[in-house]
């Protein structure tokens, strides 16, 4: 398998989806997933633009410009996919039944805070569907890079951005662990690749049990 | 907004439930200067184009506020109105989409309310029916609930948000019929048909106008008494 971080991870996530769950993936490394799927994982895919059963990406010739995706890319639609209004979009979001939201995050605190959609001092004029999504879904898996381009943490004590929902964080799967959150707890439950406890600990800056699973 | 008020004169239009086919330039002289306009579509997906190019063309209006989930595209769709200083707030889930918009906001050129989308998708559903508010935990503890009312619901904070009703509705469909029911496609629907309830006076642009009963009633989403006046796309 590919050492690029961002393959490990999506393909680390790929192994929460059950068959038969409803799963909205974000952009990003979330979008890497479906490749990593098994043949005998059967998942539908939600587009909070409109969409229940997300098809891959048609041909050039195929491309139909009224079948996108919530990151305006073209899709195409599976058979037994409906279409529906964003308001029914989101009441399935917030209604809890989609089981999966799977995304990116800035800033993930060791309480389950997520920081997804804003930066500070930078504009914060574009939300779209993050705070729903993260609020509503079963279950809140995040992907991301254990630290930014700098080396920064990105697993943190207390979000320091805009936050995008409190304690709404059930997953973080980064190219070293996966971490849990249980009761308002995070453990690191697995290590990726060659990663060591040690590795893990040098880039984090939130506080974790290690509660390793066999 | 004058919530009662403008819910009243949609009761009153709704009488008259045979929509009219008219010009696209008679269509935006029912946008007046200071109203507040709805724009149907995803980006530029199920956006009533016709109805926004000539708006941007064929009105003076100005002084608008645009409720849509994106300002469009910079020089495309609403970011047409926008280059041409013409809309004076927007009420969006996502303004980053044109970076135009982000430009207007910092420079104070435009007002900017940002709405989780899914929050304001609900709120356009309330306007149109006829709810007065609702609460949702969405958004709850954020920058975006600030100088809103917050409750415990059920141990679980909540965030009371206000309907959005407009003026003027333009929305886009694929297909109509000769009443102005209409019928969308794929996911060009989105906002659409929300926004056709939430206005006093709603136009629909149609990729095509076909004759009463070519719609199966089953497959319409938007009843024609939603609908005043009918375009067809250029």
């Amino acid at each position: 398998m590919s050492d690029d971080p961002k393959t490990v991870i999506a393909a680390r996530a790929a192994a929460e989806l059950r068959s038969g769950e409803i799963v909205n993936l974000g952009i990003g490394i979330p979008n890497l997933i479906p490749g990593h799927l098994g043949h005998d994982t059967d998942i539908f895919l939600h587009t909070e633009n409109g969409l229940l059963g997300v098809g891959p990406r048609p041909a050039e010739e195929d491309i139909d410009p009224d079948l996108v995706d919530a990151a305006k890319r073209p899709v195409t639609a599976l058979p037994g996919a409906s279409y529906f209004d964003s308001a029914s979009s989101f009441a399935m979001i917030r209604g809890g039944h989609v089981d999966v939201a799977i995304l990116g995050a800035l800033q993930v605190s060791e309480h389950g805070d997520i920081a997804n959609w804003a930066m500070p001092g930078k504009d914060v004029l574009g939300v779209g569907g993050a705070m729903d999504l993260v609020v509503g879904a079963k279950r809140v898996v995040v992907t991301m890079t254990a630290t930014t381009p700098n080396g920064e943490p990105k697993l943190v004590r207390e979000c320091t951005f805009p936050l995008t929902a409190r304690g709404a964080v059930d997953v973080v799967v980064t190219e070293q662990a996966v971490f849990r959150f249980r009761d308002g707890e995070m453990a690191l439950t697995e290590l990726l690749g060659d990663a060591t406890l040690e590795d893990v600990e040098r880039v984090t800056d939130a506080r974790y049990a290690v509660e390793l699973e066999g | 907004m004058a919530f009662d008020e403008s819910a009243r004169t949609c009761v009153a239009s709704a009488a008259v439930s045979v929509s009219t086919v008219i010009s696209a330039e008679e269509a935006v002289s029912h946008v007046k200067t200071g109203d507040t306009v709805m724009v149907g579509g995803f980006g530029l997906v199920g956006a009533p184009l016709t109805l926004i190019d000539a708006l941007a063309e064929l009105s003076d209006a100005t002084d608008l506020t645009v409720v849509s989930n994106n300002i469009g595209e910079p020089g495309r769709g609403l970011g047409k109105l926008l280059r041409q200083g013409r809309i004076r707030r927007g009420i969006s889930s996502f303004f980053t989409s044109n970076p135009e918009a982000v430009a207007a906001v910092n420079a104070g050129e435009i007002e900017a309310t940002l709405i989780p989308q899914g929050t304001f998708a609900e709120a356009i559903r309330a306007g149109g029916a006829g709810i007065g508010g609702f609460y949702t935990p969405v958004a709850a503890g954020t920058l975006l609930a600030e100088g809103k009312e917050e409750r415990s619901i059920g141990g679980v904070p909540h965030v009371l948000e206000s309907p959005i009703r407009a003026d003027v509705s333009l929305v886009y469909a694929a297909r109509a019929d000769e009443l102005g029911n209409l019928w969308y496609r794929h996911t060009a629907r989105n906002f659409n048909p929300l926004m056709a309830t939430a206005a006093t006076i709603t136009i629909a642009e149609a990729g095509e106008i076909v004759p009463l009963g070519e719609l199966e009633p089953e497959s319409i989403a938007t009843p024609h008494l939603y609908v005043d006046h009918l375009v067809a796309r250029a």
